[in-house]
């Protein structure tokens, strides 16, 4: 018996290297971790908001399940200021695919004054409060999101299943080590797990597979025009809840998002990539980080989403 | 940076870093990424000013007068105390292959970080001060690589700017490293002389190494072979099944819509994982471990594709030909490659908890899918990463490595991790709080070492 583990044996078989390139290698890694977690875990749900990110997560997750449903409901924390093309293409997607889609509110919280309104009106720090709310309520123990580690220097630290307490809170200092393609994901009472399967994409790799998969995305993520305004070197649309200063000029310019978070936060970046594949060749060339670009919420400090992330954060 | 035309035939490789902040791997790292265009000019103009804060040079935004740490330094606690805590991951890409970058910490928990970094690395570069030379950490560093058996080692001489782009320094070093590779068995070691603050031999050749013939660090990231590249031929097929895909009533909507209203994927029924080792094709005769039951592979299923084959590490779902009982846990394998399943396991640990290995603790077991109860039933001995060798031990603490004999409350199908390097991996687990404790390796089968030390 001994010997004959020891000694199990090596095939000879001289095997052609295949074709694997680094979309295959991204996507096999993604769909083991998705079928992982729903295969440990009661009951997972994906965040799901309608932008990129989101919906690649989607789309590998009815790769992963094929010719089966996707296994588990998504969940939209809704800050009641997303942009409307965003929320329709959201509701598209769910019941094309036969979805639950669980809601959280910011917009209820501040009417029922658990949360305040912040004086920069932005409300992309308010949604944790709601987002824990959910997965309370609904009892998930996991939660999928699309977070990708090259977005920011903490996310770059942060572990593919990355456990959370009781309060939501991530502790950077007390990680779980993450071994070969081993995930741990065991949890005690009132933790759960937030899972990031994409966190070894990066900006260009999620283009080059939505191009690659011909997957269906908002409009806004392409070339279009659009009402907006220049501040802190960003394009601001001009909505109901970004309206410019008096001393900031509206113009119509040909734009595109390159993140499509709260319309209080989220700039635009001037473009004339009108299919996928322009897109895919500007962020090659793009010079600038897409948080960089058109997120103010993280231009706010040095440590930004760190902060945000240790109190319950995506 | 990439172009668009090259992207199609990129290939990813991962690669970690193993070192102290003293030895500038920080640096190294901020120069790796910034020379290769990796750092766009929004987070570029944020270290500058930081940097410039702090009270760095900054003139003309020349780099060596920015702080190339801040590149990597991620939390709040690492900047303001200018020491890295956690295993970073960076990302940059080249017209050839994409990089994922494991920046591992070498001074706190160095074990913890290397073996992290190390478990998932087609490559590791080990940095050494050129001023101080081979140190007790270097020796670890590469035991510990040794112990994972990191396909490609390379150790990068850095700081070579400070003796003088001197020969003989290089080559005492040179020396000294392959003597200590080959003192623990590791062989095929590339010794490297680099600048990180001043950029010799990072990216492009220096002038000022007309003696080092060899490539640039960048050079021989972009064309070692990576580990699935020098595996997939080798080793036989293994599967560890992660789900049973039956989907019954609840089908894809969209299969709803074909002409049978979904009834040809009634009974559909696959099994769903990612190919460990090896390959598999249709036709293939696999034995299911532990049960030993046998069938033959009658389709290879993804997301609506058929596949004549699959490789490691692709995930795909299989299709038997005669129905048999799998469930998640169980392992796929092409017949006749597989000895005995084994309920007592010998192996090698990395403990990586503070919470110390105790004889006879229970554990949590992980392996592939599969997840038993152990029981510790004896600790045989601790590494000396000095000597590299082995000396009495009964228990474990943080950062140590020792053997031990595990007894399993079901018999798992492990194999040795110096031929097998994913079905030899297993994750130790607290029952208690869920917490990774150790990084295990199959060692050889624990009949060879039976009860060693009650027996005398």
């Amino acid at each position: 018996m001994s010997t004959q583990l020891t000694d199990t044996p090596i095939a000879a078989v001289d095997i052609p290297l295949e074709t694997l390139n680094s979309l295959d290698l991204l996507e096999s890694e993604a769909i083991h971790i998705i079928r992982e977690v729903v295969a440990e875990f009661e009951r997972p749900a994906l965040l799901f908001s309608g932008g990129k990110d989101s919906v690649v997560m989607l789309h590998l997750a009815t790769k992963a399940f094929w010719p089966g449903k996707v296994p588990f409901p998504v969940l939209h924390v809704d800050t009641g200021h997303n942009f409307p093309e965003v929320i329709d293409f959201r509701d598209r997607t769910v019941e094309r695919l036969g979805l639950r889609l669980e809601v959280g509110s910011v917009q209820d919280f501040i009417d029922s004054g658990e949360l305040a309104e912040r004086a920069d009106g932005t409300r992309n720090p308010l949604q944790t409060v709601p987002l824990l709310d959910a997965i309370a309520k609904n009892k998930f123990d996991a939660v999928f999101g699309g977070g990708r580690r090259d977005e920011d220097k903490a996310r770059a630290k942060e572990r593919i299943l990355s456990l959370r307490d009781e309060f939501g809170q991530w502790d950077p200092r007390n990680q779980r080590p993450e071994l070969w393609n081993l995930y741990n994901g065991r949890y005690t009472v009132g933790q759960h797990v937030r899972a990031f399967p994409i966190s070894n994409w990066t900006e260009l790799d999620i283009w080059r597979y939505i191009a690659r998969e011909n997957i269906e995305l908002p409009g806004l993520y392409y070339a279009h025009n659009r009402e907006v305004y220049e501040r802190d070197g960003m394009w601001r649309a001009v909505g109901p809840v970004s309206e410019p200063r008096p001393d900031e000029e509206v113009v119509i310019k040909q734009v595109r998002y390159r993140t499509v978070g709260d319309m209080s936060c989220t700039g635009a970046v001037a473009s004339d990539a009108v299919t996928v594949h322009d897109v895919v060749r500007e962020v090659a060339a793009s010079t600038l980080t897409e948080r960089g670009a058109t997120r103010a919420d993280d231009r706010i400090s040095e440590a930004a989403m760190e902060d945000r992330k240790k109190d319950g954060y995506f | 940076m990439s172009t668009v035309t090259s992207l199609e035939q990129s290939t990813l490789f991962r690669f970690a870093t193993a070192g102290s902040v003293d030895d500038g791997k920080s640096t190294l790292v901020g120069r790796l990424l910034h020379d290769s265009k990796a750092i766009l000019a929004d987070t570029l103009d944020a270290v500058t000013r930081t940097s410039a804060d702090r009270g760095f040079g900054g003139e003309n935004g020349s780099t060596q007068k920015i702080d190339l740490a801040l590149l990597t330094d991620g939390l709040r606690a690492e900047r303001e105390q200018g020491i890295t805590i956690d295993v970073a991951y960076r990302y940059f890409a080249t017209d050839r292959r994409s990089f994922i970058l494991a920046d591992c910490p070498g001074h706190i928990q160095y074990t913890k970080n290397t073996v992290t970094g190390a478990s998932t690395a087609d490559a590791v570069v080990v940095l050494i001060d050129a001023r101080k030379g081979v140190l007790e950490q270097t020796r670890r560093h590469l035991s510990v690589l040794r112990l994972l058996r990191v396909p490609n080692v390379i150790v990068a001489v850095n700081k070579i700017d400070l003796v003088a782009f001197s020969e003989d320094i290089f080559r005492t070093i040179e020396t000294d490293v392959k003597a200590v590779a080959a003192s623990i068995g590791l062989n095929d070691v590339v010794v490297i002389p680099v600048s990180a603050l001043e950029g010799d031999n990072v990216v492009e050749r220096s002038a000022h190494t007309p003696w080092y013939t060899g490539p640039s660090l960048l050079d021989l990231l972009e064309t070692l072979p990576t580990t699935d590249e020098l595996e997939r031929g080798l080793e036989p097929f293994r599967f560890p099944v992660q789900l049973v895909v039956r989907p019954q009533g609840a089908l894809a909507p969209e299969l709803f819509t074909a002409d049978d209203g979904g009834a040809s994927f009634r009974d559909y029924r696959a099994y769903a994982g990612q190919v460990a080792s090896g390959s598999v094709s249709v036709g293939d005769a696999i034995t299911v471990l532990p049960s030993g039951r046998t069938a033959t592979i009658a389709g290879i299923d993804f997301a609506g594709r058929s596949l004549e084959r699959a490789v490691a590490p692709q995930s795909v779902s299989l299709r038997l030909s005669e129905e048999i009982d799998i469930a998640r846990g169980d392992v796929i394998a092409a017949s006749g490659t597989f000895g005995e399943v084994s309920q007592d396991v010998y192996a090698e640990l990395c403990w990586l908890s503070t919470k110390p290995l105790r004889e006879g603790s229970k554990v949590l077991i992980k392996h592939g899918s599969k997840t038993v109860q152990g029981l510790i039933r004896a600790v045989t001995g601790k590494l000396d990463l000095e000597s590299f060798a082995y000396e009495a031990a009964s228990g474990l603490d943080l950062n140590d490595i020792g053997t031990a004999q595990i007894r399993l409350a079901s018999p798992l199908p492990i194999e040795t991790y110096a031929l097998h390097r994913r079905t030899g991996a297993f994750l130790v687990i607290d029952p208690q709080d869920g917490n990774t404790l150790a990084a295990g390796l199959v060692k050889d089968h624990p009949g060879d070492h039976e009860d060693e030390r009650y027996t005398i």
